[in-house]
C-alpha cells in the first residue's frame, strides 16, 4: 500500500464519518418535519429558516446537559454501551459502493474503502454485534424497564437475523460473489434484483425495520410500556449517540438496501456518460435512492401502530422465515437450472 | 511491523483476554470477555487469509451464541446469596476432568509440533476463501457435512418438543 493510496483512504474514511454524522442530525429534523406533515402540525421552526438550525441546537442541547451515571449500574460497561452502538452503526458503511471510480490528481480513486471479497457477510456481522450496544447498555443501567428493553432487543434481532440472511443470500446466489461490489456492478442500468427477487426485498425490508428496531417494530423502546426501553437511565450525549447511532443505521441500512437491491449507484442511461461525469451522477442517483428509503422507513414509522411482542415473534418465526427458506429454495432451483445443473 | 510479531501480540491478547473469562468475579463480564477472544481469534483467522471463517466465527459465535448466554445470565438472579454451594467432591471431580482435557490438547499440540514440521501450505493465499471452502465442503467432506446439519435439524426438533411439552394457550 502506497502513501497515495493511504491518504485517499483516510480522506474517505472521514468524509463518510462526517457525512453519515450529518445526514444523521438532518434525519431527526426531517422526521420531525414529516410526522407533523402527516399530523397536520407545523413542527419545529423556530431555529433559523424552516427551523432548519435545529439539530444543532438539539445536539448542543445534548451536549450541555448533565452526564448522570446511577449509582448502582456498572460503571464501565454503561459507558461502553452507547459506544458499541454507534461504532457498529458507522463502520458497515465501509463497505459500501458511493459510486463509480473518481479520478483526481491523475489518480483512478475508487469509493469504497475496503472491497472486501465477503462485503455481505461483513455487514451482516456487523449487524449482529450491534445487539451488545443495547444488551450491555440496558442491563448495565441496572433498572427493571431497561432489563426488559435489552432482553426485547437482542430476541427480537436474533430472531429477525435469521430472516435476513436467508433472504439475502438468494442475492448471493444470483450475482455468484460475496463482494458489495460485484453485487453493484451485476445489477448494471436499470438491471436491478428487485425485479428478480421481490420477495426477497419484501423480506429483507422488514427485517431491516426490527434490526433497526424502527416502528412498528420499535418494542425495545416503546414508550408506553417501558418507559424509554433500554436508554431509561441514560442522560446527555449518552443518550445522544444511542438515539444518533439508530439514525446512523437508518441511513447505512437505507444504503445497503439501495445497494443490494436498487441497483446501488447504477441508474439507467448510465452508459451515455463516463468518467467524473458518470462518478457524481452516480453519487446523485445513490443518494436519491438512499433519501427515498429513509423516506418510506419513517413514513412507515408514522403510519403503521406497534406490533405487541407475541405477534412480532410470529411474524419472525413462522411467516417471513418460511417464506424467505421457500423462496431460497426456488431461486436455487432456477439457478441451478440456468447454469445446466439439472 | 512484521506478520509474526502481530500475531504475537494477537495471540497474548488472546490468552490475555481468555484467562479474564475465568478470573472475572461477575458471570456478565466473562461473557464479555469470551466475546472479545473471539474476535482476537477472528483476527488470527484474518492475518491467515481465511476471512470467511473470520466472519463466519464473529457472526456464529459471538454474534448469536454469545448474545444467547447474555440472554440467559441476564435473566438469571445473580447475588452472591443466590449461588450454590460447591462441595470438595464436586471441585475434585472438576480438577480431574479439566486435567484430562488439558493432557489431551497437550498431546494434540505435541503431535503437530512433530509431524507438522514438513508440512508446508499449499496456496496460502486462498485457504480461507469461499470458493476453496465450498469445494472442500461438498467433495471431500460432503458427508460429514451433511450428517451435521442432520444433527442441526435433530437439535432443533428436540428443543421445539421440550419447549411445546407444557401446552401454553396464547390467543
Amino acid at each position: 500500500m502506497d502513501t497515495a493510496m493511504l491518504i485517499e483512504k483516510s480522506v474517505l474514511v472521514l468524509l463518510l464519518f462526517l457525512i453519515s454524522l450529518g445526514v444523521a442530525a438532518y434525519q431527526t429534523y426531517f422526521e420531525r418535519k414529516l410526522a407533523a406533515w402527516i399530523q397536520d402540525r407545523v413542527g419545529p421552526d423556530r431555529a433559523g429558516p424552516f427551523g432548519i438550525l435545529q439539530p444543532i441546537a438539539d445536539g448542543t442541547k445534548m451536549f450541555l446537559k448533565e452526564d448522570f451515571i446511577p449509582a448502582k449500574a456498572d460503571k464501565w460497561l454503561f459507558i461502553i454501551g452507547p459506544g458499541i452502538s454507534m461504532f457498529t452503526a458507522l463502520i458497515t458503511s465501509s463497505v459500501i459502493p458511493w459510486g463509480t471510480n473518481l479520478s483526481l490528481f491523475g489518480r483512478d480513486i475508487s469509493l469504497q474503502v475496503a472491497d472486501f471479497n465477503i462485503g455481505i457477510l461483513f455487514v451482516f456481522g456487523v449487524v449482529s454485534i450491534g445487539v451488545y450496544g443495547i444488551m450491555i447498555g440496558g442491563w448495565a443501567s441496572n433498572n427493571k424497564y431497561s432489563l426488559y428493553g435489552a432482553i426485547r432487543a437482542s430476541s427480537q434481532m436474533i430472531s429477525y437475523e435469521l430472516a435476513m440472511g436467508i433472504s439475502a443470500i438468494t442475492i448471493v446466489m444470483l450475482t455468484g460473489s460475496l463482494s458489495l461490489n460485484d453485487i453493484v456492478e451485476s445489477q448494471h442500468g436499470m438491471n436491478w434484483n428487485v425485479f428478480y427477487q421481490p420477495v426477497a426485498f419484501f423480506v429483507f425490508f422488514i427485517t431491516s425495520l426490527a434490526e433497526l428496531n424502527r416502528a412498528p417494530f420499535d418494542l425495545p423502546e416503546c414508550e408506553s410500556e417501558l418507559i424509554g426501553g433500554y436508554h431509561t437511565e441514560y442522560s446527555s450525549m449518552k443518550l445522544g449517540l444511542y438515539l444518533f447511532s439508530e439514525y446512523t443505521s437508518m441511513f447505512v441500512s437505507a444504503a445497503i438496501m439501495a445497494t443490494l437491491f436498487f441497483g446501488g449507484y447504477n441508474f439507467p442511461g448510465m452508459d451515455a456518460f463516463s468518467g467524473n461525469v458518470l462518478a457524481i451522477l452516480s453519487i446523485t442517483a445513490f443518494a436519491l435512492k438512499i433519501f427515498l428509503f429513509i423516506f418510506v422507513i419513517m413514513w412507515i414509522r408514522w403510519t403503521i401502530p406497534r406490533f405487541r411482542f407475541d405477534q412480532l415473534m410470529h411474524l419472525g418465526w413462522k411467516v417471513l422465515i418460511p417464506v424467505a427458506i421457500v423462496n431460497m429454495l426456488i431461486t436455487g432451483i432456477v439457478v441451478a437450472w440456468n447454469q445446466g445443473w439439472m | 511491523m512484521s506478520l509474526q510479531m502481530i500475531s504475537v501480540i494477537l495471540g497474548s491478547l488472546t490468552i490475555a483476554s481468555a484467562l479474564m473469562v475465568v478470573l472475572s468475579k461477575h458471570p456478565i463480564r466473562s461473557v464479555i470477555y469470551l466475546v472479545i477472544t473471539f474476535f482476537f481469534i477472528s483476527s488470527m483467522y484474518i492475518l491467515m487469509n481465511a476471512q470467511f471463517l473470520a466472519i463466519v466465527n464473529m457472526i456464529v459465535y459471538a454474534g448469536a451464541i454469545m448474545v444467547l448466554f447474555l440472554f440467559v445470565l441476564m435473566l438469571l438472579n445473580l447475588n452472591k446469596e443466590a449461588e450454590p454451594e460447591t462441595s470438595r467432591m464436586g471441585a475434585i471431580t472438576a480438577v480431574i476432568a479439566g486435567g484430562t482435557l488439558f493432557l489431551v490438547m497437550i498431546t494434540a499440540l505435541r503431535d503437530t509440533f512433530q509431524y507438522g514440521k514438513g508440512y508446508t501450505p499449499v496456496k496460502v493465499q486462498d485457504a480461507g476463501l469461499v470458493e476453496q471452502l465450498g469445494k472442500m465442503l461438498f467433495s471431500k467432506y460432503l458427508v460429514p457435512f451433511e450428517i451435521s446439519s442432520i444433527l442441526f435439524i435433530a437439535a432443533m426438533v428436540g428443543a421445539v418438543l421440550l419447549a411445546k411439552r407444557e401446552k401454553q394457550v396464547i390467543d
